[in-house]
């Protein structure tokens, strides 16, 4: 192994260094505690632009840790999510200043379960996975107890690291028989080692049960509720995208090439678990009166879809899926954006209280409902072909009654979405939450969403780009 | 040679209307009118500069014009060959266009800095001045069917946000919304061809879909339906879409009411180019038009176009708002353009008709234009549309007065202005290929003639009224496009079309022929004559002709009672016969059952609430218990 090979982990190794002299900033920097957060988004938007920098195809560690245009590619949206997570959060550290001296924490925290990400969804056999799992989830639970002030916020964190464990524990369990039953680790290895016995569907479905949890389907799901209302809102925000997305970026590789041979099991039990996270994700976010809360159950929902996506199980299912989770991020931070800024400014996170926000604040409320159309799928924003296009690689496979309580859940999501948009545009209120001005990262990173909401589904290249690098199956 | 700054063209009126329309609070009178402005002379500059080389320079190859994508990508992708494409055409009458609408919307910009001094939302004006420029060239310089569609809409939904500029008069409320459904509901017509046509040609690009192999090819492929091609119902259907935008028979309603919007509006959408897009479309599938069925499709443009020309002639002469008779003669000269592409042939001369319809086309945009943009500084200056008001203003309004007697001079055919040049070449192509539709173009040209002095006597001689405040004439911004329309006017006939626009894109010599000319000029001169001796001076020899065709009057008086006969069938038969059973059960039956799935979603979100009880330990048990589930299930079904 040489200088050029160890290249290929050039993002995992240009973060490090990210988290390592923000470490070493929030040392030095004694007199305004503010600087940390510019210097941390300044660097972490260095290293999303050094991203961007082409990157070769390969394996390193005796194929533990493997890379693909698609992966580094995919590692770039994650970046960008996490950028504009940050630029979100800053006015929130900041609005907590006084409480809390080591801002510098967070920034470390985040980048750390992000580099965590990188190894899972980077790995080559099950060991790295889990890994990369486990770095990815342990500064979460401390990132959501991080507003030790509030006793929801120590829940959340106490909630999540307790389901967190339980999970872990089933999945590496279920890692550990799938290897008792073929005798290697490495994904490469496995796929035609298998056969169809009780211990691997054992295997099989405890590694499912474990990304699942952190994918959030439904009964794997209980923990989102409880912790996206809890933990600051930007963590929410993290956990609803970034996390949900490796976790399904991976479970899509292992199923699709490694454990393809048990596709007879594992489609039913996507089916099963679509159908369900589906209905029980809508069912439970129709009566949230807080906003977190609403959007927790929302992204349970939108979960279910993206496993409907997965059934087609070829070429066509890893890039809708991955254009998919692209859009879903954009949209959902762009809903969790609005919401946080109006939550610092005015404390209120209740559908209620933005009754007559359209009055006060137009263009947040106009953010707030093109974000919640796109969720909801409404053309011409992105969400619709992000949505239209997991229909089409579900039908393409036939599965056409799972395409119709797709199209029956749509509806019902659609009507809690135009929930919050009724209260924003259509209620008067007599106490509506006053005009405010958020800060100017707050405002571009809204703006940039804005952007990209429109831009992602009508520049077709961007998708033509994801199908081209998305031949992983070569079906 | 890189073509591709010409999307600069349409997409810098769009970044006008957003920077206008987003930041319109910031902008004050007048200097959003000036940007807008400004945008628009650089888009024009651009424009005629892409058109100028096209002809003169790259657009000939081997003695052919060629059509060219100067810029095109791939939006959504059906199948190799089926795919929504955005892109920049270049070809002879998108070219011709290219000068057209950069320079009407140009000359309309600035006017409408005069004319709408003081209007409330005076940047919400320009914004859509600019939204609209943006769609039609969008549309003129579409490469395919679907998206000549989406801009098609587009011009349509910024001629209803211009019609209703003025919206807190109910009428012009009215006049949008009429506009909108009637155009709309034509364009139902042309979504239909355009799927038949994905269907049966599997492509909506023009250059393939005009080429003649492939006409060739498809002609033999397509099957037969009620005696004709599959192909020429399609087309049937697409023209339909073509003649709700060009307000031809009988779905011209929405035009005389389109007249609510201010009058630059008019000058640029309801005269020079928005009317006339049913007239580019015909023009842009003509090889189509001709082939199939022997132009079965063609004859029916030709006799639409026709009796359009006739009938709007008709109810030109009694009407007495001037915006209005200037929106029937609209109409009528559409109708003109409409018979001259149906009497067209393909190739070298027999392509007379399609020249002249493009050549009409363009000079009637520039004397049509200059007539509206008259009319509404004569409106500014008198407050009212009706000529009834108005008499004796040529000592008031010198320029208005001289420029549109000039257009009055160029529509009415009298050389060497620029409608003798092309009204003749239309009558010659009618002459040769269809008797009776020739009769009826040179009748209609001694009506015109009529109708239009008409309007110049009553307006500037008549009678001297006693205006309150003596009319003035009109400011700089307002004069300065009439004069330059007017230059237009008077020399644009001089231009070379038919070596430059033809329909199979060789170009030939078009001659004159003097006897037709002659008889075309002496037709017009006799009308003027009749006018003059009608309304030179007040005199009640007007009302007692009105008399005389009694019944007929009132019938052309209240446009022969085509609204009223659309208010019967809409109103009397299927809002209340068809449409009133359907909302019976629809709020009955399927509103009822709506509510009661949606009660009952909502009553089940309720219940299972509960099971979310924020106990660790019970999310654990569901964890498992889940997992021992699926497990059980599968190993189930393994035996």
């Amino acid at each position: 192994m040489n200088w050029n090979t160890m290249l290929l982990m050039r993002q995992e190794i240009v973060l490090t260094i990210v988290i390592l002299v923000l470490l070493l900033a929030d040392v030095f920097v004694t007199k305004d505690k503010k600087t940390v957060n510019y210097i941390a988004i300044g660097l972490f938007a260095i290293h999303t632009l050094i991203g961007f920098l082409p990157l070769d195809a390969g394996s390193l560690f005796g194929d533990s840790f493997r890379t693909s245009p698609l992966i580094f590619g995919f590692k770039n949206v994650l970046n960008v999510g996490v950028l504009l997570i940050i630029m979100q959060s800053a006015s929130w550290l900041n609005s907590k200043m006084l409480q809390y001296q080591k801002i510098g924490e967070f920034y470390a925290l985040i980048f750390s379960s992000l580099l965590g990400m990188y190894f899972m969804i980077s790995a080559g056999n099950f060991l790295m996975l889990y890994l990369g799992l486990e770095l990815s989830t342990l500064p979460v639970a401390a990132l959501a107890a991080y507003d030790i002030h509030s006793r929801k916020s120590s829940e959340a964190g106490i909630k999540l690291i307790l389901s967190a464990a339980l999970s872990s524990g089933v999945l590496l369990f279920g890692v550990s028989i799938l290897y008792a039953a073929n005798g290697s680790m490495y994904f490469a290895n496995i796929h035609d080692n298998l056969g169809h016995s009780y211990l691997t569907i054992m295997g099989l479905v405890m590694f499912f049960s474990g990304l699942a949890f952190k994918i959030s389907l439904v009964p794997f799901h209980f923990w989102t509720a409880d912790v996206y209302e809890g933990a600051p809102t930007p963590v929410s925000n993290y956990l609803s995208v970034i996390s949900k997305a490796s976790a399904v970026f991976i479970l899509m590789f292992v199923l699709f090439i490694t454990l393809r041979e048990l596709k007879d099991i594992w489609t039913p039990m996507l089916y099963i678990v679509s159908v369900l996270t589906m209905f029980i994700g809508n069912f439970f976010a129709l009566r949230q009166q807080n906003l977190k809360r609403f959007l927790a159950f929302s992204s349970v929902a939108q979960a279910g879809f993206i496993m409907m996506g997965m059934l087609a199980a070829n070429d066509l299912a890893v890039s809708t899926v991955v254009y998919f989770l692209a859009i879903y991020i954009f949209s959902n931070i762009g809903a969790f954006g609005v919401v946080q800024a109006v939550s610092i400014a005015s404390g209120k996170e209740n559908i209620d209280d933005y009754n007559g926000l359209y009055r006060t604040n137009p263009m947040m409320s106009l953010a707030i409902m093109i974000a919640l159309f796109s969720l909801a799928g409404v053309p011409p924003i992105a969400g619709f072909f992000g949505k239209f296009f997991l229909y089409t690689s579900a039908a393409s496979q036939g599965y056409y009654a799972l395409v119709f309580i797709a199209v029956v859940n749509v509806t019902i999501s659609l009507y809690y979405y135009l929930l919050v948009v009724r209260a924003a545009f259509l209620r008067n209120s007599e106490t509506p939450i006053p005009y405010f001005r958020s800060d100017l990262l707050t405002r571009i990173g809204i703006i940039i969403v804005m952007i990209g909401l429109f831009f992602l589904g009508l520049y077709s290249p961007f998708y033509d780009y994801i199908q081209e690098v998305s031949k992983i199956v070569g079906i | 040679m890189n073509l591709s700054y010409t999307v600069l063209i349409p997409l810098l009126p769009l970044f006008m209307f957003l920077f206008l329309g987003f930041g319109f609070k910031r902008f004050k009178e007048p200097y959003s009118g000036w940007i807008g402005t400004i945008g628009m002379l650089i888009t024009a500059l651009i424009s005629f500069y892409t058109a100028f080389q096209y002809f003169f320079n790259y657009g000939k190859v081997d003695g052919v014009y060629q059509k060219i994508y100067a810029f095109n990508t791939e939006w959504i992708h059906f199948s190799d060959t089926l795919h929504i494409d955005m892109g920049v055409l270049l070809d002879p009458i998108s070219a011709v266009m290219l000068i057209v609408v950069p320079l009407i919307s140009l000359m309309v910009h600035l006017y409408s800095i005069g004319y709408m001094h003081q209007e409330p939302g005076f940047t919400k004006f320009f914004a859509f001045l600019s939204l609209f420029t943006f769609s039609m060239l969008g549309l003129v310089l579409a490469t395919n069917l679907f998206q000549i569609y989406i801009f098609w809409e587009l011009v349509g939904v910024s001629s209803y946000l211009l019609i209703g500029y003025y919206f807190e008069k109910p009428s012009a409320v009215l006049a949008a919304k009429k506009a909108f459904i009637v155009t709309r509901f034509a364009d139902f017509g042309f979504l239909v061809g355009i799927l038949m046509i994905s269907y049966y040609a599997k492509t909506w690009d023009f250059a393939t879909l005009t080429s003649l192999d492939f006409i060739h090819q498809l002609s033999s492929q397509v099957g037969m339906f009620m005696g004709f091609s599959i192909i020429t119902w399609a087309l049937i259907f697409i023209f339909v879409g073509g003649a709700g935008k060009s307000a031809m028979f009988p779905l011209h309603i929405w035009l005389p009411d389109a007249m609510e919007g201010p009058t630059p509006v008019s000058a640029l959408i309801h005269a020079a180019t928005m009317v006339v897009a049913g007239v580019f479309l015909v023009g842009r599938l003509f090889p189509m038009f001709f082939f199939f069925d022997d132009g079965f499709a063609l004859q029916i443009v030709a006799w639409v176009g026709a009796f359009s020309a006739l009938f709007a002639a008709t109810i030109a002469f009694t009407q007495y708002d001037i915006k209005r008779v200037l929106a029937f003669s609209t109409m009528s000269q559409i109708g003109y353009m409409m018979l001259a592409l149906g009497v067209s042939g393909y190739e070298g001369h027999e392509g007379l008709g399609f020249m002249a319809s493009f050549f009409h086309l363009f000079t009637h945009a520039m004397f049509k234009a200059l007539l509206f943009l008259g009319a509404g500084a004569i409106i500014h200056a008198v407050h009212s549309n009706d000529m009834n008001d108005m008499g004796g203003l040529r000592k008031y309004m010198p320029v208005t007065h001289i420029t549109f007697l000039i257009a009055a001079l160029t529509i009415s055919g009298v050389p060497p202005f620029a409608g003798f040049w092309s009204k003749d070449e239309i009558l010659a192509a009618a002459f040769e290929h269809n008797m009776p539709v020739y009769i009826i173009g040179f009748v209609v040209a001694g009506m015109t003639a009529f109708y239009m002095f008409r309007l110049y006597f009553r307006i500037f001689w008549w009678r001297d009224p006693d205006y309150h405040h003596a009319p003035h004439e009109a400011p700089k911004t307002m004069t300065i496009p009439l004069l330059v329309l007017a230059f237009m006017a008077v020399f644009s006939g001089f231009i070379p079309f038919s070596e430059l626009v033809s329909a199979d894109g060789k170009g030939f010599h078009s001659h004159i022929d003097w006897v037709m000319a002659g008889a075309s000029v002496v037709i017009g001169l006799i009308g003027i004559l009749l006018a003059y001796v009608f309304y030179k001076r007040e005199n009640d020899l007007s009302t007692r002709f009105a008399y005389a065709f009694g019944k007929f009057y009132k019938w052309t008086f209240h446009k022969f009672y085509i609204d009223e006969l659309y208010f019967f069938v809409t109103k009397k038969i299927i809002f209340q016969n068809i449409s009133g059973p359907f909302a019976w059960f629809d709020r009955h039956v399927v509103d009822g059952t709506m509510n009661l799935i949606g009660n009952k979603t909502v009553w089940i979100g309720e219940k299972i609430k509960g099971l979310q009880s924020g106990k660790i330990q019970d999310y654990a048990m569901f964890f498992i218990s889940g997992a021992l589930f699926l497990i059980m299930v599968f190993w189930l079904l393994l035996n």
